[in-house]
């Protein structure tokens, strides 16, 4: 079975959910949208506070290529544009709508046969789609190769290697038609000849709902961080993404199942992101499920309705407990990026005081990119920025392999991140 | 309601250094045991006095320089216990007492201790024992009746006597350091290690087959070469100390390797019978550079 080097097999607890079936959330009755959803350039509001709005409507926007619209989840008035609460626990430039259900602002009726590359991307685009597996960048850009370079597959990444989330499966199982139009219509976009989809082994059943659909199916090790792209490129092609590079310099285009739905709905019905599938899982939720939630819902509303946390939750994440972020309210709202809302009791929820490193090199085995973390380690705590340029920082994937092995619990991935913003912010202004 | 807001992963794998040490000390017993019944009550009596001054040495340190006291991690514990298996069992204890705290006080903390030490602290230990007191580092006794003979390495490589049986130096009947003479033991032991992946295979199969192998090239007796001496304690314990050894599985193998060559050149054209201590010792030198060389491939590297 194709795999990578290193990773890890941290307990998949995906058991909770990965036997319900999505159900659509109740609409929210007010949504709290920050601008920023997106890794691309900021958005600037188009409405006003005292606006009417259309479910759909787009409501920001921003002028430069890597940049995606945002769009009214539920039709009503904006009520609010100011700094509010995110996940990641400082305040955004958000707008806030309230009213409810209402008349939508898309519809239409394509087929991919008929839409050239170029309608296919100005619908993605106009759509605001992000990649929905997490990172959140601009779909629409992965959909235009960069000049002089072939794009020859497309690989839809159906792995969600990240434990406790279960959308994705639940993706396949249920809507597999509308990721075979996604992919065929990833594939117009870019020229590619090739579709593959990529599913972990842990999900026999939906290996076999997506076989026979004229397109290939690959099934991988399920090992973590299988879904990352690198290690997909790799493990289905043999190629690798140079340092620095794009999975474009080497031919291929990843996008996750979710993305490839939303785009058949782009292109098909004009209709833009506005709500997500997100698991809502963990011992710290009463009756773990996978909702579709609109966009801008927030937290609590969307944990009430899996009947609230337990009496010992003492974390939440939004995301998967490899990458995911702890949040520290619930007023929060569900984004582009929100696959999971986890919620650990005290007793999975604990903290590590961090040791001195051993050498015992098994961040290293583990590291699916082939660097050293323990010396990273050793240079960010001195604050050595550019000695772990020289080793390589930039490269790292920020999986969490690294924190998950070490036996002296040191923090080993926030490190990383921390010291790639520094070397970042460094390389900017030095611009 | 107020969560904890601690940082990724949220998830960790379900071990510790702590658990660590004390699996490779209990691994330890094994040989250690052995040395008990071969070499009697005065080898119990030896391993226990060692171990307990190794760990006290550390408190005192770490009492005085008004540090926390991390005896409980079990790595003084490991080292006491592996310095009490590298010397004669019938060391005077006062002189093992000196080993481990010399092993404690100078290799390790006075370096920053754990994960700070470049040098094995069981081994530098054993080196400075055997510069101080050479007579009593190198007088050997025969198993159970505890008649002093020389060590098979000295008789057949020095002598050229006839070796033991293969049999004997697999279960450790023959003269030797108290933990060194049953190679079967200390197989046992880290067979458990490697089968939990506490160490890995590369530092000692590099070890032991470099040793083999070159033997075998000069015309010695290779199953001889492995089964005698300190090596397969040496391999398995000591050239995969984390803190001492290379990284990367790469480093592994060429510390191992390293080891090998500096193990011939002493048994078979040095002064001394046996050359895994030093081998080892030097290569620990060596570990930075290796390091530095021995880098894993990079994701996307030009191949």
């Amino acid at each position: 079975m194709s795999s990578f080097r290193g990773g890890i097999h941290p307990p998949e607890n995906k058991g909770k959910t990965e036997k319900s079936a999505l159900k659509t959330a109740a609409r929210p009755v007010k949504v709290i949208l920050p601008l920023q959803q997106n890794l691309g350039c900021p958005n600037e509001p188009l409405v006003k506070v005292g606006d009417e709005v259309k479910e759909g409507q787009k409501i920001a926007d921003a002028q430069k290529f890597i940049s995606a619209p945002l769009h009214a989840p539920i039709s009503g008035k904006v009520t609010r544009i100011e700094q509010l609460d995110n996940a990641c626990g400082f305040d955004v430039a958000s707008i806030v709508i309230e009213g409810g259900a209402g008349e939508t602002a898309y519809a239409g009726q394509w087929s991919v046969e008929e839409l050239t590359p170029e309608q296919i991307r100005k619908s993605v685009r106009e759509a605001g789609i992000v990649g929905l597996g997490g990172a959140t960048f601009p779909t629409h850009v992965k959909l235009t190769p960069p000049a002089g370079k072939k794009i020859d597959t497309v690989i839809i990444n159906g792995c969600e290697c990240e434990p406790y989330i279960t959308v994705d499966h639940r993706l396949m199982l249920e809507r597999p038609a509308e990721i075979i139009y996604g992919a065929r219509a990833i594939a117009k976009a870019v020229g590619a000849g090739r579709i593959v989809i990529a599913i972990e082994s842990n999900k026999p059943d939906a290996v076999k709902k997506l076989n026979g659909q004229g397109v290939a199916v690959a099934v991988l090790r399920t090992r973590y961080p299988q879904g990352g792209e690198k290690m997909l490129i790799r493990a289905l092609t043999g190629r690798e993404v140079p340092s620095g590079g794009l999975p474009s310099d080497v031919g291929v285009v990843v996008q996750n199942v979710g993305t490839a739905i939303a785009i058949a709905e782009a292109v098909r019905l004009g209709k833009p992101l506005i709500e997500r599938a997100v698991t809502v899982t963990g011992s710290g939720i009463k009756q773990p499920q996978n909702l579709i939630v609109r966009i801008g819902t927030t937290f609590k509303e969307v944990i009430e309705q899996c009947g609230g946390l337990t009496d010992d939750a003492a974390k939440v994440i939004m995301g998967g407990p490899m990458t995911g972020i702890a949040v520290s309210t619930l007023d929060v709202p569900v984004v582009k990026a929100t696959s999971c809302i986890l919620a650990l009791s005290k007793n999975d929820a604990q903290n590590y005081e961090e040791g001195d490193c051993i050498r015992c090199g098994r961040c290293l085995k583990v590291c699916p990119i082939g660097l050293m973390p323990n010396y990273l380690g050793d240079y960010a705590k001195l604050k050595e920025w550019d000695k772990m340029a020289e080793y390589h920082v930039a490269d790292c994937i920020e999986c969490g392999c690294c924190s998950y092995v070490c036996p002296s619990k040191i923090y080993l991935v926030q490190y990383f991140k921390v010291a790639k913003r520094e070397l970042q912010t460094r390389k900017a202004v030095c611009k | 309601m107020s969560f904890d807001i601690s940082v990724g992963p949220h998830i960790r794998a379900p071990y510790d250094s702590k658990k660590i040490m004390w699996l490779v000390a209990l691994t330890l017993l094994l040989p250690a045991g052995a040395g008990v019944y071969f070499f009697g009550f005065k080898a119990l009596q030896l391993i226990i006095f060692t171990t307990l001054a190794a760990v006290a040495t550390e408190a005192v340190c770490q009492w005085f320089a008004k540090r926390p006291i991390t005896v409980s991690d079990g790595s003084a514990a490991v080292t006491g216990l592996l310095l009490a298996l590298i010397v004669p069992p019938t060391l005077p204890l006062w002189m093992a007492g000196i080993g481990a705290a010399f092993a404690i006080a100078i290799v390790k903390v006075l370096f920053g201790g754990l994960g700070f030490n470049i040098f094995n602290p069981a081994l530098a230990a054993r080196a400075f024992l055997l510069a101080s007191w050479p007579v009593a580092m190198t007088s050997w006794v025969r198993p159970f009746d505890a008649v002093t003979t020389a060590t098979p390495l000295y008789l057949v490589n020095k002598l050229h006597q006839t070796a033991p049986s293969y049999w004997d130096l697999l279960i450790g009947n023959r003269a030797g350091s108290l933990g060194e003479t049953s190679a079967l033991a200390i197989m046992i032991g880290a067979g458990l290690l490697l089968l939990v992946g506490v160490i890995d295979w590369a530092a000692p199969a590099a070890m032991i087959g470099s040793v083999a192998f070159l033997s075998w090239l000069l015309g010695y007796d290779p199953l001889f070469a492995v089964l005698s001496g300190g090596l397969m304690l040496g391999a398995f314990y000591m050239a995969t100390d984390y803190v001492t050894a290379p990284v990367t599985v790469k480093g592994r193998v060429y510390f191992g390797l390293g080891c090998g060559l500096i193990i011939i050149l002493i048994r078979y054209f040095g002064g001394f019978p046996e050359g895994v201590n030093y081998s080892i010792l030097i290569m620990n030198m060596l570990t930075p550079v290796i390091d530095k060389y021995a880098r894993p491939r990079l994701y996307g590297a030009k191949r």
